[in-house]
């Protein structure tokens, strides 16, 4: 396998070729912030937390790390003010549906996000798309998906499926950031199972 | 709808999952609205988790999960119809119908609509009503024309 | 219908479809694109029909029914051949006139033609009428000459003659040359070098290569692709085959917006045509080069424009997009080079290879180099789709043929580029229209919907739409998109009711930078684009909404109020009558009042206030004059002096 030789940070890193410029960050020991990242799944870019600055061919832009590959010749700048910036304004967007998310208190703290910058919003969801991605991919049970977009978008259990599975598996709660993957799951077996294991009584028909 | 007539349209797509969108429109057009059980036989026969099935029926607009009105009443809200007072027509087929985009009526008599232009900009603001467009819609006209739907 | 099997035999074909036209045979063309239909054209085609066989003229009058002519502020249109007298606003019941007197007796029928809105002079011809007159309608023309049901037409003005030229001897690499050379830039929006995307593809790795027209044409207020898909198919058809053949692609994908049932019908016509007659399919003109064409339908998702997200689409999934970090022509759908380009990028095609990229590149900029069409809409005299050189000012467009206001009102922007664009203010109307020239400006052409907005049109409000629009269209994916619209719509929705506060710009220009720098695709991007350009050019407004709570354009409702001059009211009780939530409290010879809680905002009372007495006033940013005393409100009229 050929060799990619990068700087990140100023420091010279040996990638693998296939590597991403997260992964080659990590292989150096190098710490770039993620939150929808996950090594068993695909990369996803949603959260754009690991967003970095890449200077290549005498031009600078600003990419997603996990996502965009390891070139050689690349140098990469994993913090600036205008990557603190977005990085802080993408986690103020994030505590506004879950301010309290253990996840993101470290997070905040560092880039000095503020909790009320912005109103709460109802939703805990912040679309990670980790459980949605680790039934597909890692369990391939496809118990939960999205439904709508834009900023309708939800997860949604699908009652038949998740009646059969979920119980005994919920390897996905952990994954989630905040409380709204629990959440969900809780409402649909109140209302789509009513005699489930947790002898919890129906509360519609 | 008879699984038949959803087994007629899934073939003529030769069960490709690729087609989902394709064979969900067909669906939806001869039925009005997708039901539960013609989703089930689909994500049955093209071999698609129903995860992506629930995805695509909620993500495009074209879709409705629920049973439609008698008319279908769309409202274009397109930019040059916006400028022209569209809104306003909103406003009062709202008034009127009591109910709000995306939403049919108890009776099952009408469901309205938005949708971002029709391309008859000329006319504005527009409104369909069962493929019929009314061009230079004022709210005071909307209850004119909704006199004539039962 | 014999498959034709090489180029000589196409010729002889369109020799013989020729040699049965006599150009100097009377034809009645009407327009029969959606525009058209909704003003009744359907209704007057049956007249046409029915009239023509009560009169037994069946042999001797040819009826086309065309695609979109473009004029649509003025439909039906009726054009005579071979005068080509135009006839506007045509109802059913104009038809037994116009074959009586134009047709038999050669007569001009003058209420019917167009009258010039500044001498009263009436013009008979299409080409001195100033609408179509100031255009130049290379691609959008042929919409007039050809039903798009019918192949034959296509033929007989030319049709496929590019295609025939380039099976004949050309190589790919020469086609890809002479489309680099004519430096045809997308027309969808982007405007990156077709021939260079082409090239990409060409070279990238894997045998099997796509080629894909995006009629996903979501822009409000823009429906160019739409009148061409409908109007002329095979064109487009022509474009994107002659685009196979340089690629190396054998299937071809019609990715076109369910909302154009009109679009869809035609192409699929169009298909089925090309195959019969050999044009599509295995070894086409003997060439040995096989191409197909699939179509498929969007279902409703303004995201599936998006190049990644239409491929995403054509594999059956939900259209969200995919980062471009390794470009799409490369690995594009199903991973392989896929070749993604406009309706009208395409149907430009068999122009730059018939007459050759330098007839083509004498039109337009330095940089921007062919026509564009452009739908003009909004508060504009002639609404209709406009076809122009590159490099014409936006001022000729608006005033020369557009018309100008309607209404004596004054020009306040025009918006470019759709939901990704910006407004253009007055002071920069005399800006050429070309791709860098408008992203210069702060906007950019995008697909090419021009909304003409005047005095009244809150700029403010432009910005809140926008933003309305594409939270509701975001596929929802990325943070910076998702949710940093969410809160930029919740703040200019409040400051559009009043409830703007110190800080609120501050924070929509922070969202703004997030969104344009770390959001997922174009859509996400440019979505803070018509805030940024609102915010330049009519910064204000803005401060107005927010400081006074006033709305210069008196425009957003719970900013405005009604209020019926005293001195002006004369009790005609017109306002009254109309007012659809009964809000206005008169009668005889009373002074009429607006009932503040009552009323709507709806704008009734305003528009039915006859002008003579231009009693009803919009207000904003004071409050509402107090009622003026019961006793003050009877009107004592004066009785006539003998």
């Amino acid at each position: 396998m050929s060799e990619i030789l990068l700087k990140i940070d100023g420091k010279e890193v040996k990638a693998k070729e296939g590597m991403t410029v997260l992964e080659a960050a990590r292989s150096a020991g190098i710490s770039i912030p993620t939150l929808c990242h996950h090594e068993k799944l695909e990369p996803y870019g949603g959260c754009r937390l690991c967003i970095v600055e890449i200077e290549s061919r005498g031009s600078r832009r600003l990419a997603v790390s996990c996502v965009y590959p390891a070139e050689k010749n690349i140098a990469v700048t994993t913090r600036s003010e205008k990557v603190d910036r977005i990085r802080k304004m993408i986690l103020q967007l994030l505590l506004a549906h879950a301010p309290d998310a253990f996840d993101l208190q470290d997070l905040a703290k560092e880039y000095g996000a503020d909790r009320n910058r912005f109103e709460k919003e109802p939703s805990f969801c912040v679309h990670c798309g980790l459980c949605v991605r680790y039934c597909a991919e890692v369990k391939k049970k496809n118990a939960v998906g999205f439904v709508d977009r834009g900023i309708r978008k939800e997860i949604s259990f699908i009652p038949e499926i998740a009646s059969k599975e979920c119980w005994n598996c919920k390897e996905c709660f952990p994954l989630c950031p905040t409380e709204a993957l629990q959440a969900a799951y809780v409402l649909v077996e109140a209302l789509a199972f009513p005699s489930s294991a947790t002898g919890a009584c129906a509360t519609g028909e | 709808m008879d699984r038949e007539k959803i087994d007629q349209i899934i073939d003529k797509h030769h069960g490709e999952a690729s087609s989902l969108i394709q064979v969900l429109l067909e669906i939806q057009a001869a039925n009005h609205w997708l039901p539960k059980e013609a989703l089930e036989r689909v994500a049955e026969k093209l071999q698609v988790p129903m995860t992506r099935i629930q995805h695509i029926a909620t993500f495009y607009k074209a879709f409705s999960l629920v049973p439609k009105g008698r008319h279908e009443i769309h409202i274009c809200m397109g930019t040059a119809c916006h400028v022209r007072g569209a809104p306003r027509v909103l406003d009062a087929a709202q008034e009127l119908t009591g109910i709000k985009p995306g939403e049919t009526d108890l009776d099952l008599k009408f469901s309205l609509q938005t949708v971002n232009c029709l391309g008859c900009c000329a006319l504005g603001p527009v409104l369909e009503i069962d493929g019929k467009t009314h061009g230079k819609m004022s709210p005071a006209e909307m209850a004119n024309v909704l006199k004539n739907y039962d | 219908m014999a498959r034709i099997k090489t180029p000589v035999e196409l010729e002889e074909l369109r020799k013989s479809i020729l040699s049965t036209r006599d150009p100097n045979k009377p034809c009645i063309t009407l327009c029969s694109g959606s525009a058209c239909n909704a003003s009744g054209s359907l209704e007057v085609a049956a007249s046409i029909e029915e009239e023509i066989a009560k009169q037994g003229l069946g042999a001797e009058v040819d009826v086309r029914r065309t695609g979109c002519h473009g004029y649509c502020e003025r439909g039906p249109i009726i054009v005579i051949h071979p005068e080509k007298i135009c006839y506007f606003q045509i109802k059913p019941e104009d038809i037994p006139e116009i074959i009586s007197q134009t047709i038999k007796e050669k007569k001009v029928i003058e209420r019917l033609l167009y009258t010039d809105p500044a001498t009263g002079e009436k013009i008979v011809y299409e080409h001195d009428i100033p609408f179509y007159k100031y255009q130049k309608r290379l691609v959008f023309g042929s919409n007039g000459s050809v039903d798009p049901k019918s192949i034959d037409d296509y033929l007989a003005i030319g049709g496929y003659s590019a295609l025939a030229k380039v099976l004949s001897g050309m190589t790919p690499d020469a086609v890809l040359q002479e489309v680099k050379k004519a430096n045809l830039r997308g027309r969808g929006g982007g405007g990156f070098p077709a021939g260079t995307k082409w090239e990409g593809s060409r070279n990238a790795p894997g045998e099997i290569k796509y080629v894909i027209v995006n009629a996903d044409e979501g822009d409000p207020g823009a429906y160019m692709d739409r009148s061409l898909l409908e109007g002329n198919p095979h064109a487009v058809l022509e474009g994107l085959t002659i685009g196979a053949y340089a690629v190396g692609s054998h299937e071809g994908y019609i990715y076109v917006r369910q909302e154009y049932p009109l679009a869809v019908e035609n192409v699929f016509t169009a298909i089925r045509q090309g195959e019969e007659y050999g044009l599509l399919g295995k070894d086409i003109l003997g060439s040995g080069f096989d191409f197909k064409v699939i179509v498929h339908q969007g279902a409703g998702a303004f995201v599936c424009g998006e190049s990644t997200a239409l491929m995403t689409a054509l594999e059956g999934r939900a259209g969200e997009p995919r980062p471009k970090y390794i470009r799409s022509n490369i690995v594009g759908l199903w991973g392989r080079p896929s070749v993604l380009n406009n309706v009208e990028t395409w149907a430009n095609v068999p122009l730059v290879i018939n007459k050759g990229a330098d007839w083509f590149t004498q039109y337009g900029t330095e940089s921007s180099k062919g026509t564009k069409i452009f739908s003009l809409v909004g508060k504009i005299t002639n609404t209709g789709l406009v076809e122009v050189p590159m490099g014409t000012p936006l001022k000729d467009i608006i005033y020369q043929i557009g018309g100008g206001i309607p209404g004596g009102k004054k020009f306040k922007a025009v918006q470019t580029g759709g939901p990704s664009g910006g407004c253009i203010p007055e002071e920069l109307l005399d800006l050429p229209v070309g791709f860098d020239e408008l992203t210069k400006a702060g906007s950019m052409m995008g697909s090419g919907g021009m909304i003409v907005m005047d005095e009244d049109t809150c700029m403010v409000d432009v910005a809140r739409y926008f933003l309305d629009f594409l939270t509701d269209e975001s596929c929802g994916k990325c943070v910076p998109c998702r949710e940093g619209m969410r809160q930029m719509l919740k703040v200019l929705t409040r400051i559009t009711k009043g409830k703007g506060k110190e800080g609120d710009i501050e924070l929509l220009e922070e969202l703004s930078e997030t969104a344009q720098e770390a959001a997922l695709c174009a859509l996400g991007k440019s979505s803070p684009n018509p805030f940024l350009s609102t915010l330049k050019y009519f910064r204000e407004e803005y401060e107005a909404h927010i400081n006074q709570k006033r709305c210069p354009a008196l425009s957003c409702k719970e900013l405005i109020a009604f209020h019926i001059d005293p001195e002006k009211c004369q009790a005609c009780t017109t306002c009254a009558r109309k007012c659809p939530s009964d809000a206005i409290i008169g009668g005889k010879n009373l002074i009429h009042i607006v009932d503040q809680a009552k009323c709507t905002k709806c704008g009734t009372c305003f528009e039915v206030c006859p002008p003579r007495f231009r009693a009803v006033r919009k207000i904003s940013g004071e409050p509402v004059p107090a009622r003026i005393a019961e006793e003050a409100r009877t009107i004592t009229r004066k009785s006539k002096e003998k």
